[in-house]
């Protein structure tokens, strides 16, 4: 079938979150995110309530998927650090793991060279747990929710 | 690739609309869009040129209900038809659940069917899917228009396996959710069938 499934269990959740909380307050952003390659937003800390997470989350994603193209035109290896400068708002994307995007908006209380070291350790605890995640979605005797879903329930979705 | 989340209790897939320039995919996700309740989707994005043929990617997330307890979320993306877009198709049809071949069904766009079919198989390829197995609906837009083909020879030209296929005017909504959901069906039957390779 497909490619392989995306699986995200509490414990890895919980260690997720706290990465993502800790960054906002280390590199003083305003809002992080982690989101995956396909544009699912994983995790959002911070001032997100303002944000269209959603949009966001696919917008980047097909930015990342954008310039990892002209990457591969160019023979080169992945670009794993993007920085925009915006006049109130910047934005800077790190791939991490080659598997999940790490995004962090951030103002002029907080300077790039912090926000750069900051980004650099949670990538680096972040990559742990990612790897974590794929052994356990790769795990054939793991159960699935849908392994019992009949085909009753998905016709019930669309009765309406 | 689906992305189950067992804390929020969601489920996640993509469904990509393929086919060639002008046959109508954009104008799919406009009707869902416009039909659908403001709970259940979010924006919808669009990366259009300034003559509004899509340039990346359309984008519209839409939350189907549960299933089990678990939220279903759909993500729709258009590709650009157009020829010349094709590193961008290529980079949209990443991680896909399920396909939508949209087929214009003007007589004029025969080729350009065909062409549009044979590039989405050899870029599924590229990522090592098979449209034989990926879960895949197709459908015949435009029947509104004055010179088209018929559906047995639309049939006979581009879906020789039989998947389910729909006759549609997406400008009026026609067939448009009828073929939605059976993509949308298709996609879960499979992620209840397949456990995580
Ligand atoms: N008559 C008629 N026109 C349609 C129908 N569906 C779409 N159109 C029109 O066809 C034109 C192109 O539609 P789009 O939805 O933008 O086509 P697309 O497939 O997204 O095209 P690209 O973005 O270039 O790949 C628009 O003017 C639509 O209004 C239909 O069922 N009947
Ligand atoms: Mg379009």
């Amino acid at each position: 079938m497909a490619s392989p499934q995306m699986v995200m269990y509490e414990e890895e959740f919980n260690q997720i979150r706290a990465i993502v909380d800790r960054l906002v307050r280390d590199a003083n952003a305003q809002v992080v995110f982690i989101i995956d390659k396909n544009g699912q937003l994983i995790a959002a800390a911070g001032e997100s309530e303002q944000i269209d997470t959603t949009s966001l989350a696919s917008l980047t994603a097909g930015n990342i998927a954008a310039t990892g193209g002209i990457a591969k035109i160019l023979r080169e290896n992945e670009f794993t650090t993007q920085f925009h400068e915006g006049e109130r708002a910047n934005i800077h994307i790190q791939l991490v793991g080659n598997r999940v995007i790490l995004v962090v908006i951030f103002n002029n209380q907080t300077s790039l060279g912090l926000v750069r070291l900051r980004v650099k350790k949670a990538t680096e605890h972040l990559n742990g747990i990612f790897e974590i995640l794929l052994q356990k979605a790769q795990d054939p005797n793991q159960q699935t929710p849908f392994a019992e879903i009949t085909d009753d329930d998905i016709d019930n979705l669309f009765n309406d | 690739m689906s992305f189950i989340n067992y804390l929020s209790r969601e489920i996640n897939c993509k469904i990509v609309y393929y086919g060639p320039g002008l046959c109508g995919k954009t104008t799919n996700l406009q009707y869902i869009y416009n039909k659908t309740n403001p709970e259940a989707k979010g924006k919808m994005i669009s990366l259009a040129t300034d003559t509004d043929r899509t340039l990346f990617f359309d984008f519209l997330p839409l939350a189907l209900g549960e299933i089990r307890g678990f939220k279903t979320r759909f993500h729709l993306y258009t590709v650009p038809g157009q020829v010349f877009y094709d590193a961008s198709r290529k980079l949209i049809l990443k991680g896909v659940d399920g396909v939508v071949f949209v087929a214009d069904s003007q007589i004029a766009r025969a080729e350009a069917n065909q062409e549009s079919l044979e590039n989405l198989r050899t870029n599924l390829a590229e990522q090592q899917l098979d449209l034989d197995e990926v879960p895949y609906v197709i459908q015949y837009n435009k029947r509104d228009m004055p010179s088209i083909m018929s559906v047995e020879e639309l049939r006979a030209m581009l879906n020789p396996t039989r998947v389910p296929d729909f006759e549609a005017v997406a400008v009026n909504g026609d067939g448009v959710f009828d073929t939605l959901k059976a993509v949308a069906k298709l996609v879960l039957t499979e992620l209840k069938r397949g456990t995580p390779k």
